[in-house]
C-alpha cells in the first residue's frame, strides 16, 4: 500500500474536488475503530532514562538541596544547573534508582552550566544538537515537554515529572537588564508552563521526539512585578562548552601538575592587592574584602564583596585552594580572575 | 492549542507513513485535508460509496484524524462536564468540586471540601440546577468523602478507569469549581497531562496522606479540590485533591495530584457505610536495603503479618500481587488500603518465597481518628452574613498556621472569599421564599453552616452519631444486611434450638466422622465422633475461639441465630462496615461487624446475590478469628497455609455456588488453613430440653483431659 502512494498525492494536487470525496467518503468507514486523543506517553517515557536526580547542599534558609540534570555522554557526563545545589560533590541518582557519587568537571559560570561526571559506561545520553539557521532545533510555537524533578516529587527510581507546553518566544533574557536576578545574558526558550520551579533547574526541555532542546533554567522572577519566569537555555548555546568539558578540552578542575613555586616566587592575595574575607571556616568562600590603593586589582577594577569563582580558569570553591592555585602561578605572570558581582559573572585579568 | 497538537500529529503520521514525500507535499495535503473537512460535510453519505472498496490512505487518515480528536475532545469534555459536581458550603463558607459516580446521587469529593459544611451542602450540576446533597460517609486518612446529591435517581456519572492503565503523557482534563468560579454552575475546564503516576504525597499529621496518586499539569486551583480528573475519553482517572504551591502563593504552578480511581473504589464501598473511616498498617517496618531489597526492619509480634510468619530481615516481595521494589512502594501501595482488609502478601524468608494473606491493622485506635479530627482541620469560618463584625480575614491565617510546606493545601479558604459576595446573593433570592413558610417547624430543623435550616428532604437523611459521618446510611445498610440473611435462611425457626448432622472431617484425618451440633441462645453443643465440646457461658465461647478449638464454630453458630432471631438493633452493638475482600479476592463483600457478650462477628456477604459466604469470630483483635464458611468453594476445601499459593487464588473460579436454603457444607478454617469440613445432612429444630444431660458433662470432662 505504501509503494504507491506518492501516485494518489500527485492524483490529489490536480483534482481537488475528487480529493474531497474521496477523502471524506474514506473518514466515514474508518470513524468507527476509535482513536484515542494524542498521548504523549511516547514521547514522555522515551526520555526518561536519560533525566537524573541530583541531591547536594542546602535544606535550609529556603535553599532547595535538589535539582535536576540529564546525561550527555554515555561515559556518565551529567548537565546540570549551577546552583548553591553544587556546593559539596553531589549525589546523582539515575532514572532506575542507580545512585552515584560525582565530581564537578565542568562550569560555566555565564551560562549557569555545570557539567558533573559519574562513574559510568553505556548509559543513554542526549545529544546535545546545534541546529542551524536553515533548520533550528526548535522555532516559537513548537510543542515541548519539560522533564525534571521538580518539588523533588520523585525518589530513587521513580519517574521524573513531565510537563507539557510550548516554545513561546526566543529571547535574550536581559532585554529587561536588572529586573530578573541571573547572571546569565545569553539567549533562552521563554516557554508558557510552569516548568521552573524549585528543583527542575537542569531538566531537559525535549521536543515530542525527545531531542534535546535545552535546559530548564533556575527559579527567576521580576523584582519589579514579582512576575515568575520560565526559560530554558538553548541546547545551540550550551552544545560548544558541553563539547569542550567531555573532550577535556576545558576543565575546571584544579590544577595539581604545575609545581609548586617558592613563596617569594608566586603570587599571593598581597602581589595581587587585595584582601579576602577572614577565613575561619573549612570552606571560606573567596569574597573580597578589602583593595590595597592603585594595586593591581584595583587597577583591573576588581572590587570589595565580589566573590572570586575561577583562578585561570580554575574552579576554587575555598580560600585554600585560591591560596593554592596561586602558588602555582608565576607573580610576574597575568593572572585572570572570573569573579561574581551580585548578578554579575565578570572576567578580568589583573596584571602586577 | 490543542488543535495544533492535532495538526501536528497529523503532520508526524504523514511524515511517517510517506516518508519520501518532501515536507511540502505534507503541507499541501494537509491543506487539502483540511479543506476537504469542510465542504464535504453535506456529501458525506454519498461519499461514502465511493470508497468502500478502497484502502484507507495515508492523506484520508490525516483528514481523519484532526476532526476526530478535535471531536472527540469535545465530546469528552460535553460528556465529563456532566457528572463534574460544584459543591457550595452554605453561607459562602467555601466549596469545592466533586464528581457523581452513581444515578441515584452518591458523588465523590474530598473531606477538607465537605468537612466544612458538615452534614449538608448545596451542590451544582451544569444543567443548570442546585441540589440539595448531605454527608454520606468520610475517609479522613484518604481525603475523601462521599455526599449524596437529592432529587434526581438519573443523574448522570462518570465510570472509573483502571489506575494501572493511566501513563504518564496521557491527555487528562481538571474539570470543576477553582475559585469557586462556578456560580453559574458551569465548570471551569483546564487541559493538561499526566505529569507522574505512583506518587506519594505526605499526610499532616496521619490525615491527608495521598499514596500512589497521580499527578498533573493541568491547571488545579483552590476549589478544584474534590474534583474529577478525566481521560481523554471522559472517564474518570482520579480525584483531585492538592497541588504543590510553596512560594509562589496559592495558584497553579503545574503539579497538581488526584487520589487515584483505584484507592477511591478502594474505599467505595466503606464510604457507604456512613462510617468515619481509617487506613491500613502492616504492623512493620520496611527500609531498602543496599541490594535494592526491601526488608523488614521492625514487625510488631501482634500483627497478623507476624501470625503470617513475616519476621524480621525478611524481604517483601509483593502486596496485593503488585511488586515492590522500594519501601516508598510499600508505603505508597499501604495508603491506599481500608483498615481490616486482608490482601495477598509475597514475601522471602531464607531463600523461601512464602505466598500468604495479611489483615491490615488500622493506623489509628480508639477515638484517635475522631481526636485528629478535631484538631487537623481548622473549624469552618464563620458565615458571613450572620456575623458582620467578624473580619474576613481570620480563616486563612487559622489554615495556613500548620505551616509545614508539604502540608495538604485546603483550598476552601481562599475559595470561601471568592465566592461570599455570590453566595449571598443566591440565598436571598432562591432559598429563602421556598423555606419562608413553617417558621416554627423551622426552628426545631437543624442547621446548616450558615446557620439556616436544612431542607426537609436532607434532614430525613441526616443521623448523627459518634464515630459515623451519617448513621442514617448505615442503618440502610443494615436493613439490607438482615433481609438478605433471613432470605438466605427462611427455611431454619430462629427461635427454636437448631439441630444439625452430618459427616465431618478433621484436618489431618483421613476418615470423616459423624457430628452432631446443637445451637442454643446461650448453650451449644458439638460432638465429632465420642468428642462433644459444650459452650454454655459467654467466657467458653470466648475460649474456644482463642485456643482455636472445634468447638469455635459454635460461636459463629450461635451470632448467626442470634442475628436471625433478634435482628441487628437488639443484637448488641452492630454496624454495617462496608466492603473487604475476602481472601485477597474481589468482588469485595458486604460486611456487617457485631459485638456481643465478648465476640466480635463479622458477617461477609456476597454483593450480587447477597449470599452470607463467611463469618469470622473474633475473641481478641490480636488473634486469628475463627472463620466459619458457609457452603465454601470447592477449590477453597483443601487449601492449606502450605498450598496457598497466589495462582491458586488467581486461577481459582468465580464463586459461584449460590444456592439459598439451609447450608450443605461448613467449614472452620484458622488463618490459611482448614481445621473441620461439615457435611450437613439434616438441620432440624430440636428441644433443648431433650438433649441427655446426664452424661453431657462426663464428655465435656472427658474432651479436657
Amino acid at each position: 500500500m505504501n509503494s504507491h502512494q506518492p501516485a494518489h498525492y500527485q492524483d490529489r494536487l490536480t483534482s481537488i474536488a475528487l480529493v474531497s470525496l474521496v477523502t471524506f467518503g474514506l473518514l466515514i468507514p474508518s470513524a468507527p475503530t476509535a482513536h484515542a486523543q494524542p498521548s504523549l506517553a511516547r514521547s514522555s517515557s522515551q526520555v526518561q532514562n536519560r533525566v537524573v536526580k541530583i541531591y547536594g547542599a542546602g535544606g535550609v534558609g529556603g535553599l532547595d538541596a535538589y535539582q535536576s540534570g540529564f546525561l550527555v555522554s554515555p561515559a556518565g557526563h551529567v548537565a546540570t544547573a549551577w546552583s548553591s545545589v553544587l556546593d559539596v560533590d553531589p549525589i546523582v541518582i539515575l532514572n532506575d534508582g542507580r545512585r552515584f557519587e560525582s565530581k564537578i568537571v565542568g562550569f560555566e559560570p555565564a551560562l549557569e552550566l555545570a557539567v558533573l561526571k559519574v562513574d559510568g559506561s553505556d548509559l543513554p545520553y542526549f545529544e546535545v544538537p546545534s541546529g542551524s539557521p536553515d533548520a533550528p532545533i526548535a522555532r516559537w510555537g513548537d510543542p515541548v515537554l519539560a522533564v525534571s524533578n521538580l518539588f523533588n516529587i520523585a525518589t530513587g527510581n521513580e519517574p521524573a515529572s513531565v510537563m507539557q507546553g510550548r516554545i513561546a518566544a526566543r529571547s535574550k533574557l536581559d532585554a529587561r537588564r536588572g529586573t530578573f536576578q541571573t547572571a546569565y545574558r545569553g539567549e533562552v526558550w521563554l516557554l508558557d508552563l510552569v516548568a521552573n520551579n524549585p528543583g527542575a533547574a537542569g531538566g531537559a526541555l525535549v521536543d515530542l521526539e525527545g531531542n534535546l532542546l535545552g535546559m530548564l533554567g533556575k527559579e527567576l522572577r521580576d523584582r519589579k512585578t514579582g512576575v515568575w519566569l520560565n526559560y530554558a537555555i538553548p541546547s545551540d548555546v550550551l552544545r560548544a562548552p558541553i563539547g569542550d568539558i567531555i573532550a577535556g578540552r576545558k576543565s575546571v578542575s584544579p590544577v595539581d601538575d604545575d609545581p609548586l613555586l617558592a613563596r617569594d616566587k608566586s603570587h599571593n592575595a598581597a602581589t595581587l592587592g587585595l584582601k579576602l574575607i577572614p577565613d575561619v571556616l573549612e570552606t571560606t568562600p573567596v569574597y573580597v574584602d578589602a583593595l590595597t590603593p592603585n594595586g593591581p586589582a584595583s587597577r583591573a577594577d576588581l572590587r570589595p564583596d565580589d566573590l572570586i569563582l575561577l583562578v585561570n580558569g580554575r574552579r576554587i570553591t575555598h580560600q585554600r585552594a585560591f591560596r593554592d592555585q596561586l602558588r602555582r602561578i608565576d607573580r610576574r605572570d597575568n593572572v585572570t580572575l572570573t569573579i561574581q558581582r551580585e548578578n554579575e559573572i565578570l572576567e578580568m585579568t589583573i596584571r602586577p | 492549542m490543542v488543535l495544533w497538537t492535532a495538526i501536528e500529529m497529523t503532520l508526524e503520521m504523514l511524515r511517517t507513513v510517506m516518508s519520501p514525500s518532501t515536507p511540502r507535499v505534507v503541507r499541501a495535503a494537509l491543506g487539502l485535508t483540511l479543506f476537504a473537512a469542510v465542504v464535504s460535510i453535506p456529501i458525506r453519505s454519498e461519499a461514502a460509496d465511493v470508497v468502500t472498496t478502497n484502502q484507507p490512505n495515508a492523506a484520508s487518515n490525516s483528514d481523519d484524524i484532526v476532526w476526530r480528536v478535535e471531536r472527540e475532545r469535545t465530546d469528552a469534555i460535553a460528556k465529563a462536564m456532566q457528572s463534574t459536581v460544584c459543591v457550595f458550603v452554605p453561607g459562602g463558607a467555601g466549596g469545592g468540586s466533586g464528581v457523581l459516580i452513581s444515578p441515584d446521587g452518591y458523588a465523590l469529593t474530598n473531606f477538607h471540601v465537605s468537612s466544612p459544611a458538615g452534614t449538608y451542602m448545596r451542590c451544582g450540576l451544569n444543567d443548570g440546577n442546585v441540589y440539595d446533597a448531605v454527608i454520606v460517609g468520610i475517609d479522613p486518612v484518604g481525603d475523601l468523602a462521599l455526599i449524596q446529591l437529592l432529587g434526581r435517581d438519573d443523574f448522570p456519572t462518570a465510570t472509573f478507569v483502571p489506575s494501572r492503565s493511566v501513563r504518564i503523557g496521557d491527555a487528562c482534563y481538571a474539570i470543576g469549581n477553582p475559585f469557586l468560579l462556578a456560580t453559574n454552575l458551569q465548570p471551569t475546564v483546564t487541559a493538561g497531562i499526566v505529569s507522574g503516576t505512583r506518587r506519594y504525597q505526605y499526610p499532616s499529621g496521619t490525615l491527608l496522606e495521598y499514596g500512589n496518586c497521580f499527578q498533573t499539569d493541568a491547571s488545579i486551583n483552590p476549589g478544584n479540590s474534590g474534583g474529577p480528573l478525566y481521560d481523554s475519553h471522559g472517564d474518570l482517572i482520579g480525584i483531585i485533591g492538592r497541588a504543590s504551591f510553596e512560594k509562589r502563593g496559592r495558584v497553579n504552578v503545574g503539579v497538581g495530584y488526584a487520589i487515584s480511581g483505584d484507592q477511591a473504589q478502594n474505599f467505595l464501598g466503606s464510604l457507604f457505610s456512613g462510617r468515619i473511616l481509617d487506613h491500613a498498617t502492616l504492623g512493620a517496618t520496611v527500609g531498602t536495603d543496599d541490594d535494592g531489597s526491601v526488608r523488614v526492619t521492625n514487625i510488631l509480634q501482634s500483627s497478623d503479618a507476624y501470625r503470617r510468619g513475616l519476621r524480621y530481615g525478611d524481604e517483601i516481595l509483593e502486596i496485593d500481587n503488585r511488586v515492590v521494589q522500594t519501601a516508598n512502594d510499600v508505603q505508597n501501595l499501604l495508603a491506599t488500603f481500608p483498615a481490616q482488609w486482608r490482601v495477598p502478601l509475597t514475601y522471602r524468608q531464607k531463600g523461601r518465597v512464602v505466598h500468604t494473606l495479611v489483615r491490615l491493622a488500622s493506623v489509628h485506635r480508639g477515638d484517635e481518628l475522631l481526636e485528629e479530627m478535631k484538631t487537623a482541620l481548622p473549624p469552618p469560618p464563620p458565615a458571613p452574613p450572620t456575623p458582620p463584625s467578624d473580619p474576613p480575614g481570620d480563616a486563612p491565617g487559622d489554615n495556613d498556621a500548620p505551616g509545614d510546606e508539604k502540608a495538604p493545601e485546603e483550598d476552601t479558604d481562599e475559595a470561601s472569599e471568592n465566592a461570599e459576595d455570590d453566595n449571598a446573593e443566591e440565598d436571598s433570592n432562591n432559598d429563602r421564599p421556598a423555606e419562608d413558610e413553617g417558621s416554627s417547624e423551622e426552628k426545631n430543623r437543624p442547621k446548616d453552616s450558615a446557620g439556616e435550616p436544612i431542607p426537609q428532604a436532607a434532614t430525613e437523611r441526616i443521623e448523627e452519631r459518634k464515630g459515623f459521618a451519617n448513621y442514617y446510611y448505615n442503618k440502610k445498610q443494615q436493613s439490607k444486611f438482615i433481609a438478605r440473611v433471613q432470605r438466605q435462611f427462611d427455611g431454619v425457626n430462629p427461635q427454636a434450638t437448631w439441630k444439625l448432622q452430618g459427616q465431618a472431617t478433621i484436618a489431618g484425618e483421613k476418615e470423616p466422622k459423624l457430628f452432631e451440633m446443637i445451637v442454643g441462645d446461650d448453650v451449644c453443643e458439638l460432638t465429632i465422633g465420642s468428642r462433644r465440646e459444650r459452650l454454655a457461658t459467654p467466657d467458653a465461647y470466648v475460649q474456644s475461639v482463642d485456643t482455636g478449638s472445634a468447638g469455635s464454630l459454635l460461636a459463629a453458630m450461635r451470632s448467626l441465630k442470634r442475628m436471625l432471631d433478634k435482628g441487628p438493633e437488639q443484637f448488641g452493638d452492630t454496624y454495617y462496615w462496608g466492603t473487604a475482600p475476602v481472601l485477597g479476592r474481589s468482588p469485595l463483600r458486604d460486611t456487617t461487624v457485631a459485638t456481643h457478650s465478648g465476640i466480635e462477628t463479622r458477617f461477609y456477604q456476597h454483593p450480587e446475590s447477597g449470599r452470607l459466604e463467611l463469618i469470622e469470630s473474633f475473641a481478641d483483635r490480636d488473634g486469628d478469628p475463627a472463620e466459619l464458611w458457609i457452603d465454601p468453594p470447592e477449590w477453597l476445601i483443601d487449601i492449606d497455609a502450605q498450598s496457598f499459593k497466589r495462582f491458586a487464588l488467581s486461577d481459582a473460579p468465580t464463586d459461584s455456588a449460590t444456592t439459598n436454603g439451609t447450608p450443605t457444607v461448613l467449614q472452620l478454617r484458622y488463618g490459611l488453613d482448614p481445621l473441620a469440613t461439615l457435611n450437613v445432612k439434616s438441620w432440624s429444630d430440636t428441644d433443648m430440653e431433650s438433649m441427655p444431660t446426664a452424661d453431657k458433662d462426663a464428655v465435656s470432662d472427658a474432651t479436657n483431659e
